[in-house]
């Protein structure tokens, strides 16, 4: 599935689909679905256990994650992407929550679990899954967002869909032990500065991490949405850093480690460092800068009903706080109108908006603008470029632009 | 309303304690157990293990362990990571990110190949197999003679090409005010155009990357 979807093919969906929901102008006879019994108003249904987990309807089997093939050397250490063109308010169902391994996804019992604190501590500790559940609690929603993401569109467009540009996201609650409770168990020395948090998979995935950020808001978490952790999301046990990079989140986490200075692993100097035009590079880029995509219309969510009301939606957030407003703009930005932010506004989680417009039919340029409540505002492709080169990649938290045509064919583009 | 409020002031005060004391959950961990994990290396040679390894052993263990993935000498294979060449190439319009043209510290590459590498069967190598490998790759990209030996001794002796092009994220200084400023709502501009469309199934077929 994964690997056959082009864009013909959604297309093809996705006007059937809208085929389907319009055709509902009854001839003299009227609309057969109603003037005739349904097999499913005379027969019985499914009992009680018949899926005792649950799935989604079976004509819903599109809305999954999808990978681009190309864009790694294996689908092992690779990374696929979430629906969001398919997707509602602003939490992620699990399911379909993308996925980034550097060594596949490690499975193993929690049973099997440990997790060390060691370094400049009192006393260096070791807990099991059992231990950890003994611990005081909270409850927070965070987006998580991979500093890749939209990457691929710094030096023009290129992805053919949403879920390609903006997908590198999701966005759960997750049940877990505020960091600095176990880092208080074990005494963290004054010359404790940094932590160094390890993956049990077989990358071994680490990352540097300061004091400050870790005695601040970070959790150790085994739940997202309320179920046990999925094991390609870091089951049994994962580090939640709001607002940061998507890459400090280690899954499986093993290890904390105390210490003095950073440790400069892989996965912060040869890669998520931002290599300006100069040559020159940065490091430690962790707050993930406000941003936010028009969902739907999109090119995977193109307009099949014709001229009308119409919903525009999308997702705004940004690491540093809440998203206060979203501007929507339908002629590539020479006039913008402030959408309608709906659903709850939570600390550097996802927010949802909506533009309700009657559409006439002719072409669109669409843009979302969103500004966070520190006041700064989503800049376009073309001021991060200024300032960054071509060659940055990571954090690219420009506007995105779809063009809309009299079809309602959705186009991604990049506008004067 | 007061009576609650003071109820719910002393329940907090009585709760509280708990929550900034410690929990004496856990147990404390072995040196043993400590020492097998804690195998992570910072630029300053903490955590290197004694041991060292030269060019020519790595040239042969590497045409073995890595070669496949990496090319026999280090150009890489598909699209696997490079690990040698690409010097000078950071400010250009398709730089080459290697360890020798980009890493800029030798320890990330002795501490990756040691946790993870090869990919598919990570901590297999000896700490002397991972010295060999780190020697051959400095060979690779032209900082030392075929002759070399890397050691635990002369590790620290090193710095990387790019070492010193590395700075602190300025964001905040350089793109935060500059991005904060009142957004326009009408007549932002005079015209618009389209200048840049992406490829038709872009997923499936490698655009211009």
């Amino acid at each position: 599935m994964s690997n056959k979807t082009s864009r013909r093919n959604f297309l093809k969906a996705g006007v059937a689909a809208g085929a389907g929901l319009v055709a509902t102008r009854a001839g003299a006879e009227g609309d057969p679905k109603i003037t005739s019994v349904q097999k499913w108003a005379q027969e019985l249904g499914d009992g009680v256990d018949h899926l005792p987990y649950g799935a989604p309807s079976r004509f819903e089997a599109d809305t999954v994650r999808r990978n681009v093939p190309w864009l790694t050397a294996d689908p092992i250490s690779a990374i696929n992407f979430t629906p969001i063109h398919q997707l509602d308010g602003i939490i992620t169902p699990n399911g379909v929550c993308f996925e980034r391994h550097h060594g596949g996804v490690a499975r193993y019992d929690p049973a099997d679990h440990r997790l060390m604190i060691n370094g400049l501590v009192d006393q260096e500790l070791i807990f099991t899954m059992a231990d950890l559940m003994r611990f005081p609690r909270e409850n927070h929603v965070y987006f998580l967002e991979c500093s890749a993401n939209t990457g691929m569109e710094w030096r023009g467009p290129q992805m053919d869909g949403v879920q390609y540009t903006h997908g590198m996201i999701h966005n759960v609650m997750y049940t877990g032990i505020p960091l600095r409770l176990l880092l208080k168990e074990a005494g963290v020395k004054t010359s404790g500065k940094w932590l160094l948090a390890e993956g049990a998979d077989s990358s071994g995935l680490t990352r540097s991490i300061p004091m400050e950020k870790a005695l601040d808001d970070c959790l150790v978490a085994f739940k997202m949405n309320g179920e046990a952790l999925r094991p390609e999301n870091g089951y049994p046990l994962r580090l939640v850093v709001p607002g940061w990079e998507g890459v400090s989140w280690i899954k499986w986490l093993r290890r904390l480690e105390v210490g003095d200075k950073p440790w400069h692993q892989r996965e912060e100097t040869s890669k998520y460092t931002d290599l300006m035009a100069d040559g020159t590079s940065r490091r430690f880029t962790w707050e993930m800068d406000a941003k936010s995509v028009i969902t739907s219309p999109s090119p995977q969510m193109p307009i099949t009903h014709g001229p009308g009301q119409t919903v525009i939606t999308g997702l705004a957030w940004s690491g540093h706080g809440t998203i206060p407003q979203v501007d929507i703009t339908l002629d590539g930005g020479i006039n913008w109108h402030k959408a309608r932010m709906d659903g709850p506004s939570l600390d550097k989680s996802l927010h949802r908006f909506y533009y309700d417009f009657v559409w006439d039919g002719k072409p669109l340029l669409l843009q979302s603008r969103a500004h966070d409540s520190t006041g700064y505002i989503q800049p376009t492709k073309d001021a991060l470029r200024d300032l960054r080169g071509a060659s940055s990649t990571y954090h690219n938290n420009g506007i995105q632009t779809w063009a809309v045509n009299a079809e309602g064919i959705t186009d991604n583009v990049e506008i004067s | 309303m007061l009576r609650f409020l003071r109820a719910f002031l002393i329940a907090g005060l009585i709760a509280s304690p708990s929550m900034a004391g410690k929990f004496n959950l856990g147990r404390a961990a072995l040196p043993t157990e400590v020492a097998a994990w804690n195998i992570d290396v910072r630029p300053d040679g903490q955590g290197l293990p004694a041991g060292s390894g030269s060019v020519i052993q790595g040239e042969a263990l590497f045409a073995e362990q890595c070669a496949d993935c990496h090319g026999d000498f280090g150009e890489a294979v598909g699209r696997w990571p490079a690990l040698a060449g690409g010097n000078d190439t950071l400010a250009d319009e398709r730089p080459v990110k290697t360890i020798g043209s980009y890493w800029p510290y030798l320890s990330t590459a002795w501490d990756y190949i040691n946790r993870a590498m090869p990919y598919g069967d990570a901590q297999s190598l000896s700490a002397d197999e991972v010295y060999q490998l780190v020697a051959y790759i400095l060979y690779l990209n032209d900082e030392v003679d075929e002759d070399f030996v890397l050691s635990q001794e002369n590790f620290a002796d090193f710095t990387m090409p790019n070492a010193g092009s590395f700075r602190l994220d300025d964001r905040d200084q350089a793109e935060y005010p500059a991005f904060g400023l009142v957004a326009c709502m009408t007549d932002c501009k005079a015209s618009v155009q389209v200048i840049k469309r992406a490829i038709k199934d872009s997923s499936t077929t490698a655009a211009s990357q």
